[in-house]
């Protein structure tokens, strides 16, 4: 029996019984799937994707109608659920970045109205939030027929808020590679002035041309005259306002919860990032004649970032999952699409996978990007 | 020692400054921190005005529905009329006393287990055999005389707590495993313990609560159906397993490899070198991290109420969309619910932070 005690024979025989009973386990419950499946004769295979959908979406971002595919109602899901997922972290961060610096403000007023703020949005739970924001703006803005306007074309009622929106009838895409043309221009005069400025250690006006370059090909592409685009105005009909850019209340209220959900996180993770900054670099930044704002700018948060760029990660992924929170208030995301095409077509396990697949797709993107943007910022060790 | 106390002492009482120019300093030091103090505390002003007029003079003390739509204020029979439901759910109302015994049976005990002096073998046994079956026999019936109440008459505040306590007791034991999978040397177990913890953490909660909820049903063989309750509870234990598993990663990679190498150096096995050597090091280090995610997951919980279950946040809007009631104490309702909410999480984030500073004395 002398194998028996070999570590090579055993940690072999170890993982071929785990890999046996892992691959025994998807084949009893493929079995048993299938036996069900063929049972209560529901169809399987990818095949419906590419079928008429039939079910109205009421916000999208791209053309569609309850004609257009499954595959396309999955989409327009999934652009809203990066919509909200993007606003939310962006607006959600800004906040966050203050409170958490008016958490260690000197005035303890200050810092104790900032430490309610986190603590009372970490303390309940998001999807509270969500249903509360939700019930607070269609009881607090009156009904469409007596919309409040704001500013002329801007109406507020609790079919939500309607803006006046851009129109284009042509020359869209001259002017988007315009702006993409000025953008890297301005990205490429921007890096060389940096350079510049940390070779010579004078400022110069390299932002200045940046600038100039950025909308100089927008302003080149309209006064070629091949541009035409008009207002629309959202018109108060008798039910409902029509035209323009409306945006609806489960928008808003997913949008608020998620953004101040995020902001309470960001603030803990950058409280504690200035405090990981040893206090020796305030005074030394202090003692060279730096204001305050400058030295939180440029000496304080540039260190800081290291610390609070791999928990801000985690930050934004649950952000984008807890996004799928949206069903309970019915904003159409990627998850209530797929709901209520799994309720449909009753293929519960393929839409559960494509959605499942998704969110697992994304996430892995997102955690590259920012690991990508943590090793810029990380301590650079000679 | 004696030295630096005798010169620093004297220092200290004149380097003091008077309290009264403290707080000036500390409030109006310079005129844009004045200007901030002066912005902070007429927010709070408002504040306080608002939810004192809200709560106590322009509320409604006793009257019906008709008297809470008069007022501005919040509607106090409301709560009184409806807590029960909202504590409950649809519990049978006479058998009501026995969730309320179980809850402050389960609160108490927790709070006696918060104690770090009582920890050891013996409380685990507490729970395994004496508080969580009393518990389960509280709730079900069946036995000595208790009316037997089928698990889809439970919800409410029990509910809560039972999705998220449970849920984290069994999946401390799976996240443990899991951890030592993905830490494991051997390539395949590595593999499957990091797939299943990446998968399960790379997607929403909702989606594995909708995957128990109408996917499961499919895998089991036919006639063989499981309650719902339990599938989501199954649900949440595996999501809370793969957190659980990184948490104690990290407590793991704490773990200097040389106290592993001693342990084996010394012939025990990998499993006692393990479970007496390197897990009590790991895990004493990430008990306030897990009990960050305790609160987490408590909070989580709420989301069953998706697939339909009667859980606290459930039976809450229920009792808002009662008929008597409908549209006038929508408020008051949310304002209750968050009340209760933020009431125990707040209460373990003092405790998660006790434990922190617990183990950080203990160990200088």
């Amino acid at each position: 029996m002398l194998f028996l005690n070999d570590t090579r024979f055993r940690a072999a025989f170890y993982q071929f019984v785990a890999i046996s009973a892992v691959l025994l386990a998807a084949w009893v419950m493929y079995r048993t799937a299938s036996a069900n499946l063929a049972r209560q004769d529901i169809a399987t295979g990818f095949g419906f994707l590419s079928r008429q959908a039939g079910i109205a979406i009421s916000e999208t971002s791209i053309a569609y109608g309850p004609t257009d595919t499954v595959a396309r109602a999955i989409l327009v899901g999934l652009i809203n659920t990066i919509k909200v997922s993007f606003l939310a972290a962006l607006f959600g961060t800004i906040i966050g970045v203050f409170v958490g610096i008016g958490r260690l403000s000197a005035n303890p007023l200050l810092s104790r109205l900032m430490l309610a703020y986190v603590e009372v949005l970490r303390n309940v739970p998001l999807l509270l939030y969500l249903f509360l924001w939700y019930f607070l703006i269609i009881l607090v803005f009156p009904p469409v027929r007596q919309a409040i306007q704001l500013f002329p074309g801007f109406f507020l009622s609790n079919s939500g808020l309607a803006v006046p929106s851009l129109e284009w009838h042509s020359g869209f895409e001259l002017v988007l590679s315009a702006l993409g043309l000025g953008i890297a221009a301005a990205l490429v005069v921007r890096s060389v002035a940096r350079r510049r400025r940390i070779a010579s250690g004078q400022a110069n006006a390299g932002w200045i041309v940046a600038l100039i370059l950025l909308i100089l090909p927008v302003l080149a592409v309209w006064a070629s005259g091949q541009v035409s685009l008009s207002w629309s105005a959202p018109e108060a009909g008798r039910f409902r306002l029509t035209g323009g850019l409306q945006i609806r209340p489960e928008f808003v209220a997913l949008l608020v919860g998620l953004m101040l959900n995020l902001s309470a996180s960001v603030a803990e993770i950058v409280r504690a990032g200035i405090q990981a900054v040893s206090k020796g670099q305030w005074e030394a930044a202090q003692a060279l004649g730096l204001p305050r704002s400058r030295t939180l700018r440029l000496v304080v948060l540039p260190q800081a970032l290291r610390v609070i760029v791999p928990p801000l990660t985690n930050t934004y992924l649950s952000v984008f999952k807890n996004s799928s929170l949206a069903i309970a208030i019915g904003y159409p995301d990627l998850v209530m699409v797929s709901n209520t095409i799994m309720n449909q077509t009753g293929q519960a396990m393929e839409t559960i996978a494509i959605f499942m697949g998704i969110y697992l797709g994304l996430s892995v993107l997102i955690s590259l990007f920012m690991n990508w943007y943590n090793a810029r910022v990380a301590l650079k060790t000679r | 020692m004696t030295d630096t106390q005798a010169l620093s002492a004297p220092i200290a009482n004149v380097a003091r400054p008077a309290r009264r120019s403290q707080w000036r300093t500390a409030y109006f030091g310079t005129p844009g921190n004045a200007l901030v103090t002066l912005v902070c505390g007429g927010v709070i002003l408002l504040l306080a005005k608002f939810a004192l007029g809200w709560l106590f003079l322009n509320a409604v003390f006793d009257g019906g529905a008709e008297a809470c739509k008069q007022s501005s204020g919040a509607c106090w029979p409301f709560l009184a009329d409806k807590l029960r439901y909202m504590l409950f759910g649809f519990y049978p109302f006479e058998e009501q006393w026995r969730p309320l015994v179980a809850l402050s049976l389960f609160l108490g005990s927790c709070g006696l287990s918060m104690i770090p002096r009582v920890w050891g073998r013996g409380l685990l046994l507490a729970w395994v055999i004496g508080i969580l079956p009393l518990l389960y026999v509280l709730m079900a019936g069946g036995v000595f005389g208790l009316t037997a109440v089928p698990t889809s008459k439970w919800g409410g505040l029990p509910l809560s707590f039972m999705l998220s306590f449970v849920g984290l007791a069994f999946a401390l034991p799976l996240g443990i495993g899991l951890a030592l999978a993905r830490a494991s040397h051997l390539p395949a177990i590595r593999v499957l313990g990091v797939g299943f913890i990446e998968l399960v953490r790379g997607v929403p909660l909702i989606s594995i609560l909708f995957m128990a909820a109408v996917m499961l049903p499919l895998f089991m063989p036919d006639g063989v159906t499981i309650d719902k309750l339990l599938r989501a509870q199954v649900a949440i234990i595996l999501f809370a397993a793969a957190y659980i598993a990184e948490i104690v990663r990290g407590g793991l990679q704490d773990v200097p490899s040389g106290q592993f190498e001693a342990g084996r150096a010394l012939g025990l096995h990998y499993w006692q070198v393990m479970f007496k050597i390197v897990l009590p090091q790991a895990l004493k280090k990430v008990i306030p991290a897990l009990v960050g995610l305790f609160i987490a997951f408590f909070q989580d919980t709420t989301l069953v109420t998706i697939i339909g279950l009667l859980d606290f946040l459930d039976t809450v809007r229920t009792a808002l969309r009662d008929p008597d009631w409908q549209g006038i104490a929508v408020l008051e309702g949310y304002v209750f619910a968050a009340a209760i909410y933020f009431l125990f999480s707040a209460l373990m984030g003092v405790y998660s932070r006790f434990l922190e500073r617990h183990f950080n004395t203990s160990y200088r």
